[in-house]
């Protein structure tokens, strides 16, 4: 690890201002990624702006028809609450399903959604239930959030305050883990809210989370694994490594999105 | 039995400490004026050094001093060397290369060392080891060891990067077989590469004494005599009486421990140049490209059998992998630990085996856990299994045709098998396993779309190694007995000094358990000191399964010669003949009368000596021994697993397991137990997980726990775990050895299983999901049809 300057605001608007002053300097929330790389010293930000002391951005609130997460509610604490386990047991089950105890314990959903690691879990449940993501500056759809991997539409200094996740009556999301790391190799998060229909993967694109219209559309006749049933989605532009060939990632989003269906309707 | 002795699962004396946090570990050795080592590593599999310039490095902060392999090779410190000589069937000797602790002119694997920064801090070391330019000219690499014969030459001595071409056993008999056989199956293996990944990573940190000239080196060993014999004799850094190697609290070996590595070498060096203790902690990314891997064979086998299923022959041809340079003993891991082992359980007639030895531009490959034998279970299993199906036999009944069942037993490839009874451990793990019920499982699986295997292994094992004459005739650098000092102090408490290491073991333990029944003390009044040249006379170490069988034996023949010396000076005490002196429980009695003496008694009077005068008997009770075996041991037993596999994920859950093991004599049952559990979570993890991955670069993909998959508890079932037990005759205690067992016969257990459920025998390890869903895909389901 690099020398850095580590600051600790209480308020939003001063770590705004502090990452305005330092351009090199980065978001800690949570740390569960920056740190690492930065210990390997694949990382050397100048300043590190813990958010952990900045009031009022833990919990899980229920709003209306929608349920609003704090940018800095850890893993642990999103999987735990009531409110959302009553209200939406389907997302509950996707921060539960995070890496290990530690990191659960640690990790945040703002640092993840940030991050947007192509094989993380919180992508596929913000873009699978039409989230929106609420900074200091804007609220941003989660269909224009995710521009690919590790990539976001978050500006420079832009701190992601809030996530607001519409309330649907059936979702489930169904993770394969990656034995090594316990990220997604591919996960799948449905939902039906209405008549809006979603099908989200993670882990398996090689641009990161996407939506299968296909499947979507499938589904808008009966949501249930029956619709989808032999449908398949085609393997290119699916990631490709040790631990996965693209043919079986591709494979991988039918099956699981079958089962997702399955634990929806359950 | 005592509630402490022998056969009793008295609990780990060892863990208060490990489990709060109050071991002591080499990281925690710290001494004053300490400076720590950090090394620079080449990036490159394959490169020509051109120049290396420290300049900007010396000039950062915190730097004491910045060392190159020019300035070790003008200092005359010797290269690292292989211990075990192989000769190739033509007689020429192994081809041995240079191995400079830090490399001078060429690089030969990424993470090669090059440079030393000796910093105040690790933080400053990192800093001023980015400061030193390294040019280098890169070469193309040399990967594939099936392909490393034709690739660019790694060595100038090794033509064809071939260090021997050796064989074992009579190839024209063995061939005369496979002409008359009925029936021969084939199988192409791959034997994969494991990281060994112990949970403390290596470390070393040196000290010299500038006023006696003494140099100390606190090092994560698992034989710290043979490391300063290698230290001293070869790599020259100081005479033996002036080089100390500490070995305290080892956070788990597995092998990697055994071997003598270039950091040490380096801290030891560097320490004498600035005067000051030098420390290095291997991080877990360096420990990857650094540690020695195990395993990397490719072999085709073959078996011949007649028309009852009776085996006549085995052959196989293996490559094996040696990596960049020729770690201490990697010689012997696929020559005699390997093909001595190819008759596994069964009388072969014949057996033909060639291993060719190759260099490749990797990290170096030694002994990991079974060393050698895992991967001959592996081709024995798999033929016997394969060939049980392809007869269609059951695959137990095939075994029981062909298990060796009078002893001894003369195999084909050395091996003089002296106890066993394989088919009661067979018998026993199929009751256990419920072997009966399997096809009621299988099919219920099938209705839940799942396909459900059943696999064997019957693996043997060579342990407690070994007889001294024995492996020096077959190339062995060292002897490998063990040796033995039993002190008893004037109060009549007992330290056993032992040449043994434990590290992880629960030598504290056990070795306690023995003197206590032997001597009739409190398991409590016993400590087992290890670990130190200057506190142990001398030993061989801890590998091999070798600790019980062999370290414990000398403990045996150490506590005969105590018995008999305290039985003379109970003479003295009671006045009576020596041989009319009985020792029981603690108490020495004069046969015939209720004249007797206490333990305690005896032993201050030792020492006092105010009942004898020196002239009729020397003062002290302490006594040493050295033990040499008669004959390697053999642990053999039955593993069964049973498997249940997704048909639409290929992810495959090991739903049963049951291990029934010949381990001779057991000295602590829980102890075995979790040596068996720790094994196979390491077979499994071969069979289903681990893998060290190399691009064509030869760039480790497979660098950190995010992509080599290490098992995980969720990955394994309850076990169930049971012993059977022939002594073996070789050592006074009769015990034959757990400790590699697991790993020994976990991955044959795991493929025969998932090939059963899967229907084709095309699969290679790790059988991970994907693995298994593309085999399901290739292949027709047997159960699924």
């Amino acid at each position: 690890m690099y020398n850095f300057t580590f600051h600790r605001p209480t308020t939003v608007r001063q770590a705004a201002g502090l990452l305005s002053r330092n351009p090199e300097g980065k978001i800690l929330a949570g740390g569960q990624s920056l740190l690492p790389v930065m210990k390997q010293r694949l990382a050397s930000p100048s300043a590190l702006v813990d958010l952990a002391l900045v009031e009022g951005m833990t919990g899980v609130e229920l709003k209306g028809r929608s349920v609003v997460i704090g940018a800095m509610t850890r893993h642990a604490d999103v999987a735990n609450s009531t409110v959302l386990q009553e209200a939406m047991p389907g997302l509950a089950a996707v921060p539960g399903a995070v890496g290990d105890p530690q990191v659960r314990n640690r990790g945040t959903i703002g640092g993840s959604i940030a991050n947007n690691d192509p094989n993380a879990d919180y992508p596929a449940a913000c873009l699978g239930l039409g989230a929106t993501i609420i900074t200091n500056k804007r609220r941003i759809a989660a269909d224009d959030f995710f521009t690919g991997m590790f990539s976001t539409a978050l500006e420079d200094g832009e701190i992601i305050t809030k996530v607001s996740f519409p309330i649907a009556k059936k979702c489930a999301y169904e993770k394969f883990k990656h034995p090594a790391s316990g990220f997604a190799l591919v996960g799948v998060f449905v939902s039906k809210r209405g008549p809006d229909i979603r099908v989200a993967v993670t882990g398996a694109g090689s641009n990161g989370v996407f939506r299968v219209k296909t499947f979507e559309e499938a589904l808008k006749k009966r949501f249930a694994a029956k619709s989808i049933e032999g449908l398949t989605i085609p393997a290119t532009g699916m990631n490709e490594d040790i631990h996965a060939s693209a043919e079986y990632r591709a494979h991988l989003v039918g099956v699981l999105a079958r089962r997702a269906l399955a634990k929806a309707n359950a | 039995m005592s509630a402490t002795g022998i056969g009793a699962a008295v609990r780990r004396k060892e863990d208060f400490r490990f489990i709060t946090g109050k071991g002591q570990y080499v990281d925690d050795v710290v001494r004053p004026g300490e400076t720590r080592a950090v090394f620079v590593r080449s990036p490159h599999a394959r490169a020509k050094i051109k120049s290396i310039d420290v300049s900007a490095a010396r000039k950062m902060p915190g730097v004491i001093d910045v060392l190159t392999g020019a300035d070790l090779a003008n200092d005359k410190i010797g290269g690292l060397i292989c211990g075990w000589m192989i000769h190739s069937k033509d007689g020429t000797p192994m081809k041995m290369a240079p191995h400079p602790a830090l490399a001078a002119t060429t690089v030969n694997h990424v993470g090669d060392a090059v440079a030393v920064v000796i910093a105040a801090t690790v933080a400053q070391g990192k800093d001023a080891a980015e400061k030193v330019k390294v040019d280098y000219e890169v070469l193309a690499a040399v990967v594939d060891p099936a392909k490393a014969k034709s690739g660019p030459q790694i060595h100038e001595i090794a033509a064809k990067n071939t260090i021997y071409e050796w064989s074992l056993g009579d190839s024209k008999a063995t061939d005369t077989a496979f002409a008359n056989a009925k029936h021969v199956t084939k199988l192409d293996i791959v034997n994969n590469r494991l990281a060994p990944n112990a949970m403390e990573p290596r470390a070393a940190l040196a000290e010299y004494d500038s006023g006696t000239d003494q140099l100390t080196l606190w090092n994560t060993t698992q034989n710290p005599h043979v490391a300063r014999l290698v230290i001293s004799a070869f790599v020259g850094i100081a005479p033996e009486h002036k080089l100390r190697v500490i070995a305290p609290d080892v956070g788990g070996g597995f092998g990697s421990k055994i071997f003598i590595y270039p950091e040490e070498v380096v801290c030891l060096w560097a320490s004498r140049k600035v005067r000051r203790p030098v420390k290095w902690t291997s991080d877990r990314s360096e420990a990857f490209v650094t540690d020695a891997h195990g395993r990397d064979h490719v072999t085709h086998a073959e078996l011949a059998l007649d028309a009852n299923g009776k085996i006549l022959a085995l052959r196989a041809h293996t490559i094996a992998n040696l990596g960049a340079y020729m770690s201490t003993f990697s010689s012997s891991v696929p020559t005699y630990l390997y093909a001595t082992l190819l008759s596994g359980q069964y009388d072969i007639p014949q057996i033909y085996c060639e291993v060719d030895a190759v260099y490749t531009n990797t990290v170096p490959v030694d002994a990991y856990r079974g060393a050698g034998r895992p991967e001959a279970t592996f081709v024995v299993e798999r033929l016997v299994e394969v060939a049980a199906r392809e007869l269609g036999l059951d695959p137990a009944e095939l075994r029981k045709r062909n298990f060796v069942k009078s002893f001894p037993h003369q195999t084909p490839v050395i091996m003089a098998y002296d106890a066993g009874d394989y088919g009661a451990s067979l018998k026993k793990a199929m009751e256990l396993a419920d072997v009966k019920g399997f096809s009621k499982r299988k099919r219920e699986a099938a209705r839940h779309g799942k396909l459900r295997g059943l696999g064997y292994s019957t693996y043997i094992e060579a342990c407690g190694i070994a007889p001294s004459q024995a492996v020096g005739s077959l190339g062995a650098g060292v002897g490998l007995w063990e040796s033995a000092e039993v002190r008893v102090n004037p109060t009549g408490s007992v330290e056993v000094l032992t040449g043994t290491h434990a590290h992880g073991q629960g030598h504290e333990t056990t070795f306690a358990q023995l003197v206590s029944e032997r001597l009739g003390i409190p398991f409590d009044s016993v400590s087992i000191v290890h670990g130190d040249t200057d506190k142990v006379q001398f030993g061989m170490g801890t590998y091999g399964s070798r600790s019980g069988a062999v370290g414990m034996s000398a403990i045996v023949k150490a506590l005969d010669k105590v018995e008999a010396k305290a039985k003379k000076v109970a003479g003295f005490m009671m006045e009576a003949a020596e041989g009319d002196i009985e020792f029981k429980d603690g108490k020495f009695t004069v046969k015939g009368t209720d004249k007797s003496v206490g333990w305690g008694d005896v032993a201050l009077n030792a020492y006092i000596a105010h009942k004898f005068t020196g002239a009729e008997l020397e003062p002290g009770l302490k006594e040493t021994s050295f033990y040499d075996p008669t004959n390697f041991t053999f642990p053999a037993g039955c593993h069964i697993a049973e498997v249940e596999i997704d048909i639409e994920t290929g992810k495959t859950e090991i739903v049963n397991w049951t291990a029934v093991d010949d381990f001779g004599t057991v000295i602590n049952p829980m102890i075995v137990e979790g040596q068996v559990h720790g094994g196979i979570a390491q077979g499994v993890g071969q069979a289903m997980l681990e893998g060290v991955v190399y691009d064509k670069e030869g760039q480790l993909v497979t660098g950190s726990m995010m992509d080599y998959t290490m098992p995980r508890a969720h990955d394994l079932p309850s076990f169930k775990v049971e012993t059977t037990e022939t002594r073996a005759p070789s050592n006074p205690l009769g015990i034959k050895g757990c400790g590699e067992a697991g790993a020994i016969a976990a991955p044959a257990a795991v493929i025969n299983a998932i090939t059963d459920a899967i229907g084709t025998e095309q699969i290679a390890m790790p059988a991970t999901a994907n693995a298994v869903w593309a085999a399901l895909s290739r292949a027709t389901p047997r159960a699924a049809a």
